[in-house]
């Protein structure tokens, strides 16, 4: 599927989502829905959603601008990272990406406080999930419309590219 | 391939290839050049903005195109991050554009008129301003100041908690004004003065690059303050010397950097603070000619409550609930006897950790060429004995001497951005003024009264309503009119079910909230008003370190949001000073009668000082457009006036916007990163070396203080502890973090962490839907035995993000008696599946 389709889809899916979320109180001439929270009233007690597994693929996902770090598309349950060692590294080290073919760490992870580049990664760097979060197959109730710079920039040229 | 014209695969290739070059600024085949926008279109306006989140206080530079924010990413320049933002950080592009934004003032309705019952429907802001200023001045009839309040935040701008203030309790006369920060850090502010009668940490966050050894109580600094663990992370894996260590009572994901890693049973912390005294005292290791010079002994009060309703058994019974506070002068022999019950023996039966881990964490303290920094947060704040935990962590760093110098630094963190700037210093609680002084201070209230040139006597002496007290007097119907800025209290405040909630809906209340999402607490309210959000307002917060970060508006707010600023003041202008206050009071400052109190707090010649030409010209302003001055200025200024040359100097106004951030005091230009030593800190004289200078006697105190029990521990029908907190991915209640897809996804929805063996001795297996129920309330979530946390048996915990999951409707409300903040962490819950949920 192409990230273009996936979001629309998304978006549908969303939409469908807050169609069905009933509004407090009911017969509310301007909805204000309460996506995350679902139909529920705030007196009642809503029932838990079931837990979702983890997204497990090697599919990047499309960054929303340059400097965001990428989601993690696969599971990193049971992954070690701590004083003994990182099992992220394993694939994700400089030397490991050609039998992995995993992406290699970013040459920003080998700085350290003063930009200085070293030998290895940087130890302020060395908690990946302090930035690089996995992803469950969830779908967010709530749609954002942040716009890219790409498709910013493409209706603001001349013509108005589509995008 | 046909030469000369590419075929659709080529095309799409190109044109793909122009669109990723525009994004990276590299060169492009020349096939696509013609796609390619040019350099002035391609360019960004970058600014500099301290992140949304927690009290961290990271600087971002923030990208903004056509009015919009395109990216962001952690600010090389800022001496907090250097370049780095955690993964919330580096979703701030997106926070604002929530598809379900408030973009209008939103108020129950029935037949075209206000009704409680009725449905939200949209008005102008008049009509919203009419009828919320009507039900306040309803209010002040009825119940006189007391009846009206308001309920505001550490995530406030400086400007916004100091406006909000001053409206309240010079205004309205009502000092039921108190920050949702009474949530988070009230224990470590009464910490603070008790132990050095000044407010906020000595040290900063240089300490940790100094730092031998670093002790984590109460603190999971791996998910909650994840850039400054990043530093700690730096230290620990780049000096083999150093050492952390970890105390929890469960297992979380700073244990993945821990030499030293401690669960205790909850509560029993007190025990261990002062076992580590007793080891100091009994292996010789006191620092005597430290503690000579700057230190004094004081037994505190002990058995005082736990701030429940007084007609609780619990709070009935407390013998010294009434001088919680209190506390009497005793020798270090004194003290030394009090403690030396304390011995590891004892501390390990209580705490259930083993005894060579006990001695070896001693053995941090105790080592004088060790250079340690203690670290908490919500552990030792959200407490009923907070405040105790506060000043006993300090006994240690006194004791030994081992303070107010790089590397040796008892740090207390915050959790919200401005938790310090505003809700501390700027004073919001119901019990301060501006540069820590209290309006129970005849002397302290002569001094705001100058200040703003107001009547002796307009601020009322007794402290008002805090922030459970308010819940409180809700449900009560002794408060009638109140306002929430910047916070979700039915999703965050303790015990939801039986007074928050309740208070909320009593039919004699209006309950006005201004946000920028609808969140539960804004679908449980009379009025919404749709606030602007961050870098949709000029701002400016103070974080941790004592750091002051500025902001300028970078994009305009949505529709006919405004900023609680503006907010503040527009609806200042609805209140003749004769509706609010007495004749008497009137009579001597007569020059003010027939006029508003927007035009006595906000137009007095100090405020509205600064021409509406003073604000950048580069950057919109909407509330200096709006009132046709510099507000922010005005404001800030006036309340600088407070501090300087009290100990709490902050620099002029524009240096802000220039500084990445400047640690107060600011003197002569110069920020001050280490207080009370000579050299560091421009209040030391020459010859002084070290004065604890918040006490008049220039020294600081070191309690006695016991073991007491928790309000609530498990027993035979509510057999588990629960603790709430946060995770990583969202920040507080999820309002902003949850509509970015991306950190919704990282993790969905709470789940109820338990140990495997306590789930299979109630034959529960993971992914089932259970009840966590206390005896105030319960909710249903799903059982979770692996992921991030390792519980003990007999612990479970549930994060409070989710608000689909109101876990405050089973937390119970008892507060620690001297900071009235509430323990989040310590109540007795039972866990069964929900029906044949399986």
């Amino acid at each position: 599927m192409k990230p273009r389709q996936r979001v629309v889809l998304l978006a549908l899916a969303a939409a469908g989502l807050s169609a069905l979320a009933t509004t407090l109180p009911a017969q509310n001439p301007t909805p204000v829905p309460l996506l995350l929270r679902g139909p529920t009233p705030l007196d009642q007690i809503a029932p838990a959603p079931r837990m979702t597994p983890m997204r497990n693929t090697s599919e990047k996902e499309v960054r929303n601008y340059p400097e965001q770090p990428p989601v993690i598309p696969h599971t990193i349950e049971g992954y070690q990272v701590d004083l003994n060692g990182n099992k992220c590294l394993s694939c994700h080290a400089r030397s490991r990406t050609g039998e992995s073919q995993a992406p290699m760490i970013s040459i920003t992870h080998f700085m350290d406080r003063d930009g200085q580049l070293l030998a290895t990664i940087s130890p302020r760097r060395f908690f990946c999930t302090a930035c690089h979060v996995p992803q469950h197959e969830a779908k967010a109730p709530v749609p954002n419309d942040f716009v890219d710079i790409d498709t910013l920039l493409a209706r603001s040229a001349p013509g108005g590219v589509r995008r | 391939m046909n030469k000369g014209r590419p075929n659709r695969r080529d095309f799409l290739k190109l044109e793909a290839a122009a669109m990723a070059a525009v994004a990276g600024g590299m060169a492009t085949p020349a096939g696509a050049q013609n796609l390619m926008a040019e350099r002035p279109t391609s360019v960004l306006a970058w600014d500099k903005a301290p992140c949304r989140f927690c009290g961290t206080g990271c600087s971002v530079m923030v990208a903004t195109k056509d009015g919009r924010v395109v990216a962001t990413h952690g600010d090389i320049k800022s001496e907090v991050n250097r370049g780095l933002n955690c993964v919330k950080g580096y979703f701030l592009s997106k926070i604002m554009y929530g598809h379900d934004r408030l973009t209008q003032p939103l108020l129950r309705k029935n037949g075209g008129k206000f009704d409680k019952n009725g449905e939200f429907t949209p008005v102008g802001w008049d009509e919203a301003f009419d009828v919320m200023a009507e039900k306040f001045k309803a209010a002040l009839r009825k119940q006189g100041p007391s009846g009206v309040g308001m309920f505001g935040s550490g995530q406030w701008t400086i400007w916004e908690g100091y406006a909000a203030a001053k409206l309240f309790k010079a205004g309205f006369r009502s000092n039921n004004i108190d920050p949702n920060a009474r949530h988070c850090m009230a224990s470590a502010v009464a910490g603070f003065m008790r132990t050095f009668g000044i407010d906020e940490p000595m040290g900063c966050y240089d300490d940790m690059e100094a730092a031998d050894a670093f002790v984590l109580w109460g603190a999971n600094m791996a998910e909650m303050h994840p850039i400054l663990w990043t530093r700690v992370a730096d230290r620990r894996l780049s000096a083999p010397h150093v050492r952390v260590a970890v105390l929890s009572t469960f297992e979380q994901r700073s244990f993945d950097l821990a030499d030293l890693a401690i669960v205790f049973t909850p509560q029993t912390d007190l025990a261990i603070l002062n076992a580590i005294a007793n080891h100091i005292i009994k292996t010789g290791r006191v620092n005597r000619e430290f503690v000579d010079r700057h230190t004094t002994f004081k037994r505190g009060q002990t058995d005082i409550g736990y701030g429940l309703r007084p007609e609780h058994p619990l709070q009935a019974k407390a013998t010294g609930a009434a001088k919680a506070n209190d506390a009497t002068d005793m020798t270090f022999e004194q003290f030394a006897q009090f403690v030396s019950e304390y011995t590891f023996e004892k501390a390990s039966a209580l705490s259930g950790v083993p005894v060579n881990q006990l001695q070896a964490l001693a053995e941090i303290y105790a080592d004088p060429k060790v250079k340690v920094m203690s670290f908490w947060t919500m552990g030792f704040n959200q407490h009923t004995r907070g405040v105790w935990c506060n000043n006993l962590v300090y006994n240690l760093h006194l004791l030994t001497g081992k303070i107010a110098e790089p590397g040796n630094s008892p740090f207390s963190l915050t959790g919200q951005p401005s938790a310090c700037g505003t809700a501390r210093e700027v004073g919001t609680f119901s019990h301060r003024l501006p540069a820590d002084m209290l309006v129970a201070n005849k002397a302290h209230r002569d001094i705001a009264e100058r200040i703003w040139k107001l009547p002796e006597g307009t601020i009322p002496a007794q402290p008002g309503y805090h922030a459970v007290l308010q819940s409180r007097m809700l449900k009560d119907g002794k408060l009638n009119a109140y306002w929430i800025q910047v916070n979700n209290n039915l999703q965050a405040g303790a015990n939801a079910n039986e007074e928050t909630y309740p208070g909320y809906r009593n039919p004699e209340n209006f309950i006005v909230v201004s946000d920028a999402y609808p969140t539960v607490t804004a679908l449980a309210a009379d009025l919404i008003l749709p606030a602007a959000m961050w870098v949709e307002k000029e701002g400016a917060y103070g974080n941790a370190e004592r750091r002051t970060q500025f902001w300028h508006q970078l994009v305009e707010a949505p529709g006919e949001s405004r900023s609680d600023l503006w907010q503040l003041m527009e609806f200042s202008k609805r209140f003749k000073i004769e509706e609010v206050w007495p004749e008497d009071l009137l009579a001597k400052q007569p020059e003010y009668r027939g006029k508003t109190l927007y035009e006595v707090l906000y137009r007095n010649g100090q405020v509205d000082k600064f021409p509406l030409s003073d604000a950048d010209p580069n950057h919109a302003n909407q509330e200096a457009k709006h009132f046709g001055f510099y507000v922010q200025k005005g404001l800030f200024e006036e309340y600088a006036s407070f501090g300087r040359g009290h100990g709490h100097d902050l620099a002029p106004f524009d240096a802000y916007h220039e500084a990445r951030g400047l640690r107060w005091p600011v003197v002569n230009g110069k920020e001050t990163r280490w207080r009370f030593r000579e050299g560091l800190d421009p209040y030391v004289k020459p010859s002084e070396g070290l004065k604890f200078y918040g006490n008049p006697d220039g020294k600081a105190r070191i309690f006695a203080l016991p073991y007491e029990p928790a309000a609530e521990a498990p027993d035979a029908t509510y057999p588990f502890w629960l603790v709430t907190g946060r995770v990583l991915e969202h920040w507080h209640s999820g309002s902003m973090t949850r509509r970015v897809p991306e950190l919704y996804r990282a993790f969905p929805e709470a789940v109820c962490f338990m140990h495997p063996d306590d789930a299979q001795a109630l034959k529960l297996r993971r992914g089932d839907e259970i009840k966590v129920e206390s005896r105030r309330g319960y909710i249903r979530t799903r059982v979770e035995t692996r992921g991030r946390n390792k519980m003990p048996r007999g612990v479970v915990f549930v994060p409070w993000f989710d608000e689909g999951q109101l876990i405050n409707r089973v937390t119970l409300d008892a507060t620690d008696p001297i900071s009235l903040q509430t323990d989040f962490k310590k109540c007795a819950v039972r866990l069964a599946l929900v029906g044949d949920a399986r």
